[in-house]
Order: C-alpha cells, then sequence, then structure tokens
C-alpha cells in the first residue's frame, strides 16, 4: 500500500513560493490501477516524482509500503556519458536486480543491436524511450509509475510495449498520469483529478471524467 | 531480528549496494574502460608527488635538518593530496550525477561518498607505493611505527571526508565557493604544516599552528615515519575532535541540500 497524507509541495521562484501540490491525499492499495488527470502544469509530474522519491515534500507524508519503480517517462534515469549496458549495469545494481539476466532482456526487448554498447548520449530520442522502457521492464517492481508513457517507438513496438507492461504485469500496482482521458479510460479501475495543486479523488473512473471535462 | 535494527539494517545494505554501483560508474566515466585507465587513480597524484619530491630536493626545504627530504615531500605532500582532492572532487558533483538521481536511493551523500572513497583510496595507494620505491631505492627508510602512521592518515581521511561534505554540500547552495575553493586550499597550503615540522617554528608561532587541524595529522605521520629522529608536537584528540563536529557540520549541510536537489 501507498498512502499519501496531506502532501504539500512549494517551489521557490522569482516571484516568490508557489504552491504546486496541495494538501493531497490518496492510497494506492496492492494490484491497484489508479489514474490522474491533469492538465498541463497541474502538477501531475510533480505528483509523481514526490511519490517516486526523487523530490522531497514540502508538508506531508508518503508512507511507501510497496517497491515503487521510478517514472517511467520518456526521459531522466540514465547518465549520458555511459553506454546503455553500463547504464543496465547501474540500474540493476543500485535495485539488486541481476545484471546478466536484465542485459539480456533489455538486448532482446530494446532492439537496440550494437547500440546498446555506445554511449546513450549519442541515442536518437526514441532509441532512449525503447533503452529507458526495455531497463524498466528489467527490474521488478509492485507499483508502476507511469508519467505520460503513451507512444515509445513505432506500432509494432508499442504494442510489445503494451503487453509488457499491461498484460505480463496485470497483478501490479500502477499510478498512470496522463491529460488524456481515453488512455486513463482505457488502463484504470479509479482515477483522480489534479488541478490547481489540489487532488480530487472518484470511486469511479465516468464520474472524474465528467468533473475534468467541466473544467476543460 | 530487533524491531529498530531491522529497517536500519535493511537502508545499510541498499546504501552499500548504491555507493558500489555509484563507485564502478564513476571508474568508468573518470578512467574509460582501455589502457592503464584505472591506474590513473593513484598514477596521478604520485606524479604530482614526485615533482613536488624532486622540486624540494633541489632547494634543499628541509632547511638543513637531519630529515631525508623524499621522505619528507612524500609525507607533506601526500597529505595535502588527501584532502585537497578529496574537497576538489565533490564540487559540482551532484550536477554531473543528477540524471542517477533519478532514482530514489541514489542520494547526495551517496554520490559525495562514492567519490570521496575513489579519491582517498587513490591519495592511500600512491603514498604507499612511492614510500615502497623510495625506499626499495635507499632514499629513505620505511616508517619506523606503522601504526601511528596508519592513525595519522586514518585521522586526515577523516578529515578529507568531512570537509568535503561540507564543501560540496555548500557549493550547491552557493556558487561562489566553486570559484574561491581553489584559492583557498592554494592559500592554506603554507599553513598546513606540509612543508614544515613544527619544530623548526618559533615558540609562539607554534600555539598559533597547532590550531590548524591538518598539522596534526601531517605531524602524526611524519612521527611514525621517523619516530626517535625527531620531535613532533600533534595532538590526535584534538584533532578527533575536530573531525568529528566538521563530520555533523557536513552531515547536517548534506541533509538541508538534498532538500533541494530536483533531477532534471
Amino acid at each position: 500500500m501507498i498512502e499519501i497524507t496531506n502532501l504539500t509541495k512549494m517551489y521557490s521562484t522569482r516571484l516568490g513560493k508557489r504552491t504546486v501540490l496541495d494538501n493531497v491525499n490518496l492510497t494506492i492499495n496492492k494490484g491497484e490501477r489508479v489514474g490522474i488527470l491533469g492538465r498541463n502544469g497541474a502538477g501531475k509530474s510533480t505528483l509523481i516524482r514526490l511519490i517516486s522519491g526523487i523530490e522531497q515534500p514540502t508538508r506531508g507524508s508518503i508512507n511507501r509500503n510497496m517497491s515503487i519503480s521510478w517514472p517511467l517517462a520518456f526521459g531522466g534515469a540514465f547518465q549520458g556519458s555511459l553506454s546503455g549496458v553500463d547504464n543496465i549495469r547501474f540500474i540493476c545494481r543500485v535495485y539488486g536486480a541481476p545484471c546478466e539476466p536484465a542485459i539480456c532482456f533489455v538486448e532482446e526487448f530494446s532492439e537496440l543491436g550494437i547500440y546498446l554498447r555506445e554511449p546513450v548520449k549519442k541515442y536518437s530520442s526514441g532509441m532512449r524511450a525503447r533503452l529507458a522502457f526495455g531497463i524498466s521492464m528489467a527490474v521488478e517492481f509492485d507499483c508502476f509509475l507511469i508519467d505520460e508513457i503513451v507512444a515509445v517507438g513505432d506500432d509494432r513496438f508499442q504494442e510489445k510495449s503494451r503487453i509488457e507492461l499491461f498484460e505480463k504485469r496485470s497483478d501490479r500496482a500502477m499510478i498512470i498520469v496522463s491529460h488524456s482521458a481515453d488512455f486513463v479510460r482505457q488502463h484504470c479501475q479509479r482515477a483522480a483529478v489534479l488541478n490547481d495543486g489540489k487532488l480530487y479523488n472518484f470511486e469511479k473512473v465516468e464520474d472524474a471524467f465528467d468533473f475534468y471535462k467541466s473544467f476543460e | 531480528m530487533n524491531e529498530r535494527i531491522a529497517p536500519l539494517l535493511s537502508s545499510f545494505l541498499i546504501q552499500k549496494r548504491v555507493i558500489n554501483a555509484l563507485i564502478l560508474r564513476e571508474i568508468i566515466t573518470r578512467y574509460g574502460r582501455h589502457n592503464v585507465g584505472f591506474f590513473w587513480l593513484f598514477l596521478e597524484p604520485m606524479m604530482f608527488t614526485l615533482g613536488i619530491t624532486t622540486l624540494w630536493s633541489l632547494i634543499d626545504a628541509t632547511h638543513g635538518s637531519n630529515i631525508p627530504i623524499a621522505a619528507f615531500a612524500i609525507t607533506g605532500y601526500s597529505s595535502i593530496l588527501l584532502w585537497r582532492n578529496c574537497s576538489s572532487r565533490v564540487i559540482k558533483a551532484i550536477e554531473a550525477n543528477l540524471s542517477l538521481m533519478y532514482h530514489r536511493n541514489v542520494r547526495v551523500i551517496d554520490i559525495f561518498t562514492s567519490r570521496l572513497i575513489l579519491e582517498i583510496a587513490g591519495a592511500t595507494a600512491s603514498l604507499i607505493v612511492l614510500t615502497l620505491i623510495f625506499s626499495a631505492v635507499g632514499l629513505m627508510n620505511l616508517p619506523e611505527d606503522l601504526l601511528t602512521v596508519a592513525l595519522g592518515w586514518f585521522l586526515l581521511a577523516w578529515f578529507a571526508f568531512s570537509l568535503s561534505l561540507l564543501i560540496g554540500a555548500a557549493s550547491e547552495r552557493v556558487e561562489i565557493i566553486e570559484r574561491i575553493w581553489h584559492i583557498v586550499t592554494y592559500l592554506t597550503f603554507p599553513l598546513s604544516g606540509a612543508a614544515f615540522m613544527v619544530d623548526w617554528l618559533p615558540k609562539g608561532a607554534r600555539e598559533f599552528v597547532l590550531w590548524v587541524p591538518m598539522v596534526h595529522g601531517t605531524e602524526m605521520i611524519r612521527h611514525g615515519y621517523f619516530g626517535s629522529m625527531i620531535q613532533t608536537y600533534e595532538n590526535p584528540y584534538y584533532f578527533a575532535m575536530f573531525n568529528a563536529v566538521l563530520t555533523l557540520a557536513g552531515l547536517a549541510l548534506v541533509k538541508n541540500i538534498n532538500q533541494l536537489v530536483e533531477p532534471e
């Protein structure tokens, strides 16, 4: 279970403090898939980053009782001067997962071929995204944080990713942050809406949509 | 297992894992996978020390005392390198590793620690190798009292570590530290005890210079190297106390910085 209580995050800007998340409460149970809808700049990514623990809350607490992935998104998580393989090794060591099976899996899955042994900074953004997705599937978590990961690679690769994440890992909890109502409808059992830093929880996905549409 | 110890132990294991991963990463990015790569870790400080040793031998920097100049230079310059290299390596270390902090368990303290372990290991290897080589060719004798040397070196490494925590964290908050730290280390060089023995100073100056923490480390190391040949004035308790306070301050500042870091 992940328990978020009275979570507040403020950032300092040139024009003073700005509250990005304001007293957010949310509970995610084992195996539950929760969608968080919000427009651009509503604070979705900030929420995901706080849950993952890469940023610290200004106030409030997050109780994590299961292993949580880093935010699966297009960028981040890589050291550009290291090769793809060395990045896999680093991440496996950090999470205490065996390296060799992970390298085999990513080699097979990402279809990067010889480029897996080149520095990541030489990759195109598509190659990076494929590597990122591959690595995050090579380390197992109880809960995946998904930040707008809708389109990685071409149609075939997207389908492959969808099967890997949503079918093979259908027993895992997921927090999916998106501005696309369809994506959330397709994959989530429950949804919440983030607007102006406040999080509105709904029992039914449809109620969340109606609310989201009312100010869209 | 005890309820309080269990989470502490698992945190410790995670930290060990993360620091290990960071060290291996650092070795690859800094030294590459090819040629002598990894040996640069101690070749670099060794070459530095060798250069200084040659220079000091030429100008007879022991001022006519009976200490072998090579050993004097090696002990002195290795001491300097230890805390100077450590403290400059952590400046901007966070920036270089920011993308790795995308993983929750990679924290500021781990990034600093991994770099410092490498730096301390390099300086230590350089000191040992140089001592062995110079003793083998007869330019100096092996240390008289290894335990005192080891203790002095340990205290100095502790000083380097805690100083670096403080400087590394402070440089994240205040940009100017990056610019002036190099100058500060340069200017403290004459004060650090590397180029003189406290015994050579007039009595008034001795009292003053013994407030400088690094002096105690260098004195102690030389005490171990030369033994009864010389008179030294180190106070290991003072140095340890100073380090303890410095460590607390460093850890506090690192914790504070942790709140501010925002990966990409």
